[in-house]
């Protein structure tokens, strides 16, 4: 048996996450290091799946493990990656240490000046953190769907501790205040993904129902139900398999979060702090539209088509939407949360496009909206951390006192606006032409995307770091050497792939490529191909 | 040789990124820095000019690919560029008045303490702005646009302390982003009808697709010019971006920035060529920016925001002359290339009046200044000699010939637009004649500046004379030399194709009018400002004076539609999001506990209600198994 590399890429975060918790109180900072030493042991982990994985094989899944886990149901613990997830992994796999790193005073005690705060348990927010990158990793691999359902719902957990547990410091509110809105940010977190997640495993049941009448043994595996789809083994009947689809879609789509699904990520990623703000938009949320392209289309392409129309307009409602929302914004950390959803918009609009550009743009997109998300949000957070407010007008003039500050938020705001040159500008590019090709007027409305999202980050930079210096603002320090660690690759990465992103669309391709099939859909042609005329002489 | 066309945007590139990342230990040398790797990129341009001259008409192209930049399926876009007389012209251009830019700014930011950032966002500038006219497909070229919009960003809002300019800044971002969408859907509409949006295959195929596609394209490429180029209804953000210090108003409106819009057209120019309507839009956008830049131009008092009225204006000649088709494009990038050199030297000599008078920019507090900046005088002398089209200098050679074209459009068309731009010429002539007496004649009315320290004009050092005084050269010589023999059209002809128009004026008859204009023109402004003292508060006004003070109420217009719209519509939407669209979920949330604290009822202890509810839940789970199986 060969080695199981995705077996130990989720179980090295999750045997951290346990060394992490049992690291005694008084050696607190052991903690972090042993936090950050697993999280960059996943991360080459990580890079070793990218170096063995092949774009070209031709195979669905690759460094597939298979084994019986519960025989009477037919689950089983199937691993396997496509182009998609090895790419997404890597995400998760290199975020993680930054958000570590982010947040290596997050959790510290409070001084002794305060005495009557609460503890924070410093090892548990760090383990936290790690359980959170083990599950997700997991829920990449899985082609299972009870597998990947087990750890789809448990990730709720542990994200829920990291809200509800973490905060900002107080600031001007009183410490029992902030913490009354933290919990009701943690619990409406909670409340939303699991009504999303009771409705699917209602659906997960129904697979299972419908697989055992039809092949005899009931499956959850992907690729057996997939084959057995292709062989004409297995048929869904046409509502059977809308509501399967439904109920698959809700739950991703409140994880997503899909517009009219979202009002729980403005709370939870006010409320938490911003590594784990980042955890949350830049790497949890990104299992759902993962799943949608995994499972959505694969298990139920009819479907999937059906309610197209639908979804593309939810899609477009929500970039719109939520960049408007983010206008409004008095909270810089909302502002970015309503920044997001407008994202999410477009990846799920590239997703249903159903063309190549259009999912293999949506794909980029996580990885990009990953990336800036993390480098605005944290650095954001290092903002917020000096002056004890996450209100807007608080600040004003910080660029005169703190330039390499300012001009990285500048870069990660840059980035949030998809300016050519960075990395988002390609992927979302991709999602905009992939969608106009096949629906225009959505294509085109999408577009004004574009301006709002100018406006949002404009007018946030503008009211926080030009201007006269406010005199809350003045003796604030510029970035430190940790900090500069966490936003310097960032960036050089943001530049990295927006003028190269080749390595990264190389191994996509193909993975969109099997998908598109599956649904039976193939890209419109060009009214004059002029290229083919090109080619011809 | 084709390798030098990367290293020609590489050089500024690097400038920037060695200039922004370098931190204080180079702050001794950062503006040579950024002036050398500028003169560097200009050296390049001319020795790949050199080695066009050589070749034959027909072969003046060179490519270049660089790698693959963002294949997915049927979508290629390369990073490639193309160097043919078009781009060249522009290269030339850009590096060449922008060195001198950036050697003027030696002088003009010594003492400023974020100058090493300037010299940077300067040379970050030339390269967007290189990208933009070297890149081989739209894509790329999409790169260098809005890399030429962050640029201008960053140099408007240089000064950022100040609130007005970093809204000017957002303001300038924001105007041309909706232009940007107009560039972004032409591109799709060229990806869904050609599958590709390389120049080309696109260029030599345009004529394939149906015209109205090809409208769709051209009106969509309009929208991305009239942003970048300042062109109505877009121009709003123009006279702003004077909040940017004043070589950036000289980089922006002669080598960089409001020219892009122009090179647009007219490489798109199969495109428009095969689709009127598109065409008919262009040149009426051309002739309305023209005046309406013309109109603004008169009304204002601020150096600089007359000197912004006039670009919009003589853009706007560009941009009809590019409408006109095979007819103008020629003669569009002409008066592009002299306006550069004239408009440049003025914008330099309006910052050295402004270095010399405590930084004041409105002129009613100047005059009598000949005799204490002679070489800002005769600088700025000749460049107000050559935009007013004096004949035998550059504008009057490139403006001449556009008039001319404009009046060979033909019919009613021909007349409207030959008028409008006779007309344009006229006020050209008043306000610009207006802008010269009112800072270098008449008599001193000069003011204490907010701290009470009066002005002390002084020659500026040369650093800043000697770019004034290339620039004046070219702005004398230049058109003459195009015109010889033809040079310029012969030159382009190759790229942008050339058409003899069919007018209904012959060419002594436009010249002959154009000169009646032009002392008209003159003579209105002298018996206006040069025969009697000019207030130094501005009067009241007409009616039509007030609004060209105010830009024509662009302002007023956007406020009402775009703003306050806005924030109703934001500010609703946030009542809806809290209320309506979270309320239905916590609605929901409260059903579910109204339900369950009535489920709770049920529990009530007594046998038979429990043996109700078995019977119910077995029922269900019957049906429901019993339907699973009909499934």
């Amino acid at each position: 048996m060969s080695f199981p590399l995705l077996t130990v890429t989720a179980a090295v975060p999750a045997a951290g996450a346990v060394a992490t918790a049992a690291v005694p109180a008084a050696r607190r900072a052991a903690a972090k290091w042993l936090a950050l030493a697993f999280s960059l042991a996943t991360l080459v982990l990580a890079a070793v799946q990218l170096a063995r994985f092949d774009p070209d094989s031709g195979k669905p899944f690759q460094l597939t493990e298979s084994h019986a886990w519960i025989k009477s149901f037919g689950v089983r613990y199937d691993l396997g990656v496509d182009g998609i997830a090895v790419v997404l992994i890597a995400l998760t796999a290199l975020l993680v240490p930054f958000v570590i790193l982010a947040g290596w005073h997050d959790a510290d005690p409070l001084e002794e000046a305060e005495p009557n705060r609460r503890w924070r348990p410093t090892q548990g927010f760090f383990a936290l953190i790690l359980l959170v990158e083990a599950m997700v990793v997991i829920s990449f691999e899985a082609t299972d769907v009870f597998l990947f359902y087990i750890f789809f719902e448990a990730m709720l957990i542990p994200v829920y501790f990291l809200v509800g547990g973490f905060g900002d410091r107080a600031g001007a509110r009183s410490e029992e205040e902030t913490a009354a809105r933290r919990s009701y940010a943690a619990v409406k977190f909670l409340l939303y993904n699991l009504a999303g997640g009771l409705i699917m495993m209602a659906a997960v049941i129904g697979l299972y129902a419908v697989t055992a009448h039809q092949l005899g043994t009931g499956t959850f595996s992907l690729t057996e139900i997939v084959q057995a789809r292709a062989d004409g083994r297995l048929q869904f009947a046409t509502v059977t398999e809308r509501a399967l689809f439904l109920g698959f879609f809700f739950a991703f789509a409140v994880k997503a979060p899909l517009w009219p699904l979202h009002t729980w990520l403005p709370g939870a990623m006010g409320e938490a702090t911003a590594p784990v703000a980042v955890l949350i938009t830049a790497v949890v949320d990104k299992v759902g539209t993962f799943a949608m392209l995994r499972f959505c289309l694969q298990l139920f392409p009819e479907a999937s088509k059906w309610a197209t129309p639908v979804i593309v307009v939810l899609s477009v409602i929500g970039i719109l939407y939520g960049a408007l929302l983010a206008v409004a914004q008095k909270d810089i950390k909302r502002l970015i949360a309503y920044a997001s959803i407008s994202h999410f918009g477009f990846i799920v609009l590239g997703i249903f496009a159903m063309t190549t550009q259009g999912q293999g743009g949506a794909t980029l997109y996580m990885v990009n909206h990953g990336i800036s998300t993390a480098a605005l949000m944290l650095v954001a957070g290092f903002l917020i951390s000096r002056r004890g407010s996450r209100l807007i007008a608080d600040y004003g003039g910080v660029q005169k006192v703190a330039p390499v500050l300012a001009g990285t938020f500048m870069v990660g705001g840059l980035a949030t606006l998809s300016l050519p040159g960075l990395a988002p500008f390609v992927s979302e590019f991709l999602v905009l032409v992939g969608t106009f090709s096949r629906y225009p007027a959505a294509g085109i409305v999408a577009t004004l995307g574009i301006v709002l999202a100018a406006l949002y980050v404009l007018v946030l930079y503008q009211r926080t770091m030009t201007g006269p210096v406010k005199d809350e603002v003045r003796g604030m320090p510029d970035l430190r050497v940790r900090e500069l660690v966490v936003v310097g690759p960032l960036i050089a990465l943001l530049l990295f792939l927006g003028v190269y992103p080749k390595p990264l669309t190389k191994i996509i391709d193909p993975a969109v490529g099997h998908t598109m099939s599956q649904v039976h859909r193939t890209d419109p042609k060009p009214d004059v191909p002029a290229n083919d005329v090109e080619a011809a002489k | 040789m084709e390798n030098l066309i990367g290293l020609l945007v590489a050089a500024p590139l690097l400038g920037a990124a060695v200039l922004l990342c370098g931190g204080r230990r180079l702050d001794r040398v950062d503006h040579w820095i950024g002036t050398l790797l500028a003169a560097v990129s200009f050296a390049l341009g001319a020795v790949l000019f050199a080695d066009l001259l050589g070749k034959d008409a027909g072969a003046r192209t060179l490519t270049s690919h660089l790698f693959s930049w963002v294949p997915v399926g049927g979508f290629r876009a390369d990073v490639a560029f193309r160097l043919d007389q078009l781009s060249m012209t522009f290269v030339l251009l850009i590096t060449g008045v922008g060195t001198l830019i950036h050697l003027y700014s030696v002088g003009y930011m010594e003492h400023d303490e974020r100058r090493r950032r300037f010299f940077g966002y300067l040379n970050l500038f030339l390269a967007a702005m290189l990208l933009l006219v070297l890149a081989d497909n739209y894509l790329l070229l999409y790169v260098g646009w809005e890399g030429v919009g962050l640029a201008s960003y960053l140099l408007i809002g240089f000064w950022q302390h100040k609130p007005s300019a970093a809204t000017a800044a957002k303001k300038a971002f924001l105007v041309n982003r909706v232009g940007d969408m107009g560039l972004s859907i032409a591109i799709m509409l060229m990806f869904t009808t050609f599958g590709t949006f390389a120049f080309g295959p696109v260029l030599t195929h345009a004529t394939d697709a149906g015209e109205g596609k090809l409208t769709a394209i051209g009106l969509m490429l309009l929208l991305a010019a009239c942003g970048k180029s300042a062109q109505v209804p877009l121009q709003s953000w123009l006279g702003d971006a004077m909040e940017g210090p004043t070589p950036v108003s000289a980089l922006i409106h002669a080598a960089t920035m409001v020219t892009a819009g122009v090179y647009l057209i007219t490489r798109s120019g199969a495109i428009f060529n095969a689709a009127p309507d598109a065409q008919t839009a262009v040149v009426t956008v051309g002739a309305v920016t023209l005046l309406f830049g013309a109109i603004v131009g008169c009304a204002k008092d601020d150096i600089k925001k007359a000197l912004a009225g006039s670009t919009m204006s003589q853009i706007g000649y560009m941009i009809l002359a590019a409408g006109l088709g095979p007819v103008g494009y020629v003669f569009a990038i002409m008066h592009l290339v002299t306006h550069g050199f004239f408009k440049a030297g003025l914008f330099l000599g309006a910052g050295s009046v402004m270095h010399g008078m405590n930084d004041e920019v409105d002129m009613r507090r100047y005059g009598g200044l000949r005799t204490y900046m002679p070489v800002t005088f005769v600088t700025f002398g000749l460049g107000y000699l050559a935009i007013i089209g004096f004949p035998g200098l550059s504008g009057f050679f490139s403006k001449d010939k556009i008039i001319e074209a404009a009046f060979a459009k033909g019919g009613t068309e021909g007349w409207i637009l030959g008028g409008a731009a006779l007309l344009g010429a006229a006020i050209t002539a008043y306000y610009m004649t207006r802008v010269m007496i009112l800072t270098f004649f008449g008599e001193k009315r000069w003011q204490p500046d907010a701290d009470g320290n009066r002005p002390h004009p002084h020659e500026s050092p040369r650093t800043m004379t000697i770019p004034m005084v290339v620039l004046a050269v070219g702005s004398v010589f230049a058109g003459g030399l195009f015109s010889i023999n033809d040079t310029f059209l012969k030159w382009l002809e190759p790229v942008t194709g050339h058409a003899e128009g069919n007018s209904p004026l012959s060419a002594i008859e436009v010249t002959a009018a154009t000169m009646v204009v032009l002392v008209l023109g003159v003579a209105l402004a002298w018996a206006q400002y040069g025969r009697g003292p000019v207030p130094v508060t501005a009067p009241r006004g007409n009616a039509l004076v007030r609004a060209a003070r105010r830009d024509l109420l662009q302002d007023d217009f956007n406020h009402v539609v775009l703003v306050r719209g806005g924030e109703e519509l934001t500010r609703g939407l946030v009542r809806a999001d809290h209320s309506v669209v979270d309320g239905i979920v916590n609605g929901t949330a409260a059903a579910v506990g109204g339900l369950s604290s009535r489920m709770r009822r049920l529990q009530n202890g007594y046998a038979r209600s429990y043996a109700v509810s078995m019977f119910g839940g077995a029922a269900v789970l019957i049906a429901a198994t019993l339907l699973m199986r009909a499934v």
